[in-house]
């Protein structure tokens, strides 16, 4: 059990069904909606007191709609909890850079390749360095590219299809990101030039903490008529990239919390957190916002698609083959805010759902569902922890009518970055990874301690949630054997 | 408390720290401290290059969430681990808060410094500035990492 969780979490919540737990509108006072925790009772145990004050607290926020949400991997954060969703409606709600975060498009992709676990596995840690070495990692790592003033404007305003357009890619890659990768309401003139000095020497880094790109195979297929059209089958290998927005990012969140600080008490708005800091959705500083944010987002998607290109570059060279079959399956954002069509009480409204460690999980038929998935859902992309399995699920209409269209986005944190320093020994878990076959190649050993697989929750646990309650449906198991950390 | 400079607090996700001063100037250097200690040990690095900072904020929240995202800047994009920092005064003057004070520190060489977390950002969560009963300052922060 993780230091602060709850004892009596079921006196406190109320039992909807086995996998729905909601927090009453009188546990605080201001709430307009009352909370909704999706736990398993074993997912519970481990929820802490902090998660249920933070659920409640953006329950209080003006213009919710439904509930306040915690997915199945719910930590507490810093003003919205970690695994949140909440949407607010457009002419009434509000918009929160807290309930982005800070890492703006923090988000997950998935290349696939036609070669076998078997083929890949004897020469893995020759792999695993060199995509290391080709793919810069942690704390201080720059880009391979210079990129010029205006090549920043246009990553910030077309993301992935600028990248895709500098050679850095193919047309289908676009057509397989969330957005097509970019949104089109971004605009850099919204980007502060601190955020644009952050932002330039990183393009095509992976960062550090929890972002990593690993080397997968399939390891078992739930749905084979799904993972047939997603191309994916047993013994298959895949590369995942988890990462983001790397510091421009952090600054636009950074500059607009202040920024949305002062319009708080403009608009005369009580907030029971300052990380909360809001601002009407569609007043000129949550506009900007939204704008700066959506460039921050664009960001992203260009600093994966700029990854991809050299993940292949390192395969064909290392395989010496260019028939990899390496082609994007999808690529999904777990931190962002999006203006979205969503039926609240029959009635169809315009709502900004911010996702925070949560993914977008639409259904079938759904017109933003790129239309070699769209008879099955979009592909719904959650990455495990370092040694733990990941999983690809897909969309169904439940989450419409019950998560606004989202599933959760990971395990989830159970013990801090801290304590899992005390608790293991970066090198001890590196040698017991690498009898399990999983070979894990860091800046040094703390930082594989701090993502140890101990830290998190089973992310199968989290996974069967929300396979259960039927908001995404799993698809395959992927096994990391390679795992590459900044 | 005598003689502490800051001390790390648990939190799931994230750093959280609390530092103190006999002045208000030394719990900011002090939080600073605690702030790049987060990241790398700082005690045995030589400050060799310095940067003026001056700050102006409409609340001493306000001012200090500054004071270290302006740090976190010049770490990132001058490439510069803090380890000394010098605060002259933290003034109130027509409702603002402002300070002036220095940074100095040692050029990133990734040969020779391993980081163990990168500090992305200073949050308002649970931030707190306070003087306790014997007139000592105390500080708390949370970050994200």
């Amino acid at each position: 059990m993780a230091d602060g969780s709850i004892k009596d979490a079921a006196s406190i919540l109320t039992k909807v069904n086995d996998y729905t737990w909601d927090i009453p509108m009188d546990y605080k006072p201001g709430m307009r909606v009352p909370g909704r925790i999706f736990v398993s009772s074993k997912l519970l145990e481990s929820l802490e007191h902090d998660t249920l004050t933070q659920v409640s607290n953006v329950a209080t926020l003006p213009g919710i709609q439904k509930f306040a949400m915690a997915m199945p991997d719910a930590h507490s954060g810093y003003g919205f909890p970690i695994g949140g969703v909440a949407a607010f409606d457009r002419d009434t709600g509000i918009i929160s850079p807290g309930g982005v975060g800070y890492d703006i498009n923090c988000g997950v992709r998935i290349i696939k390749t036609n070669l076998t676990v078997d083929e890949v596995r004897p020469g893995m840690k020759e792999l695993i360095e060199l995509l290391f070495h080709e793919i810069p990692s942690g704390v201080g790592s720059k880009s391979k590219i210079r990129a010029s003033d205006s090549e920043l404007t246009d990553a910030f305003l077309h993301g992935a299809k600028w990248a895709v357009e500098s050679g850095y890619g193919v047309k289908e890659d676009v057509e397989h990101c969330e957005e097509n990768g970019y949104m089109k309401i971004a605009d850099p003139g919204k980007v502060s030039e601190k955020a644009r000095k952050r932002g330039k020497p990183q393009f095509g880094t992976l960062g550090s903490g929890n972002h990593f790109l690993e080397v997968q195979y399939v390891d078992e297929v739930y749905d084979p008529e799904v993972a047939e059209v997603f191309g994916l089958h047993k013994g298959q290998v895949t590369v995942m990239i988890h990462c983001g927005s790397r510091g421009a990012g952090h600054q636009i969140c950074d500059d607009y919390l202040k920024i949305l600080d002062r319009a708080t008490h403009k608009y005369g708005i009580q907030l029971p957190d300052r990380q909360l800091a809001c601002a009407p959705a569609e007043s000129t500083e949550g506009q900007n916002y939204y704008k700066a944010m959506a460039a921050g987002a664009n960001y992203a998607w260009a600093n994966r698609q700029v990854i991809t290109h050299w993940v292949r570059e390192a395969f064909t060279r290392f395989f010496r083959r260019d028939d990899l079959g390496m082609d994007l399956i999808y690529d999904v954002a777990h931190n962002v805010a999006k203006l979205e069509e969503h039926t609240i009480d029959t009635e169809k409204k315009m709502v900004y759902v911010h996702r925070k460690g949560a993914t977008r999980a639409f259904p079938p038929g759904h017109p933003d569902v790129p239309l070699i998935y769209r008879k099955l859902g979009q592909p719904v992309l959650i990455p495990g922890s370092m040694g733990t399995p990941s999983f690809v699920l897909h969309g169904t209409p439940k989450a419409m009518d019950l998560t606004f269209g989202s599933a959760c986005h990971g395990s989830g944190r159970v013990s801090s970055r801290g304590a899992a320093k005390r608790e293991f020994h970066g090198e001890t878990i590196q040698k017991e990874l690498a009898v399990r076959g999983i070979c894990v190649r860091a800046t040094h050993p703390s930082i594989i301690a701090e993502e140890a697989p101990g830290v998190y929750k089973p992310s199968e646990e989290v996974v069967d949630v929300v396979h259960q309650l039927g908001i995404a449906r799993k698809v395959v198991k992927l096994m990391p054997i390679g795992v590459t950390k900044g | 408390m005598a003689g502490k400079k800051y001390e790390y607090l648990y939190h799931i996700a994230d750093a959280k720290f609390r530092a103190f001063g006999a002045t208000l100037e030394e719990a900011f250097e002090n939080a600073a401290l605690a702030l790049f200690n987060a990241m790398i040990d700082t005690s045995k690095l030589k400050a060799l290059e310095e940067r003026k900072i001056e700050i102006t904020s409409p609340d001493i929240k306000m001012l200090l969430v500054e004071w270290l995202s302006e740090l976190l800047y010049l770490f990132e994009v001058d490439g510069i681990i803090f380890s000394e920092f010098r605060i002259d005064k933290i003034e109130k003057k027509g409702g603002k808060f402002s300070l002036k004070g220095k940074a100095s520190g040692v050029p990133i060489d990734l040969l020779y410094h391993k980081f163990d977390t990168q500090v992305k950002a200073v949050t308002f969560h649970e931030l707190e500035v306070e003087q306790d009963k014997t007139g000592e300052f105390w500080i708390q922060v949370v970050v994200d990492t």
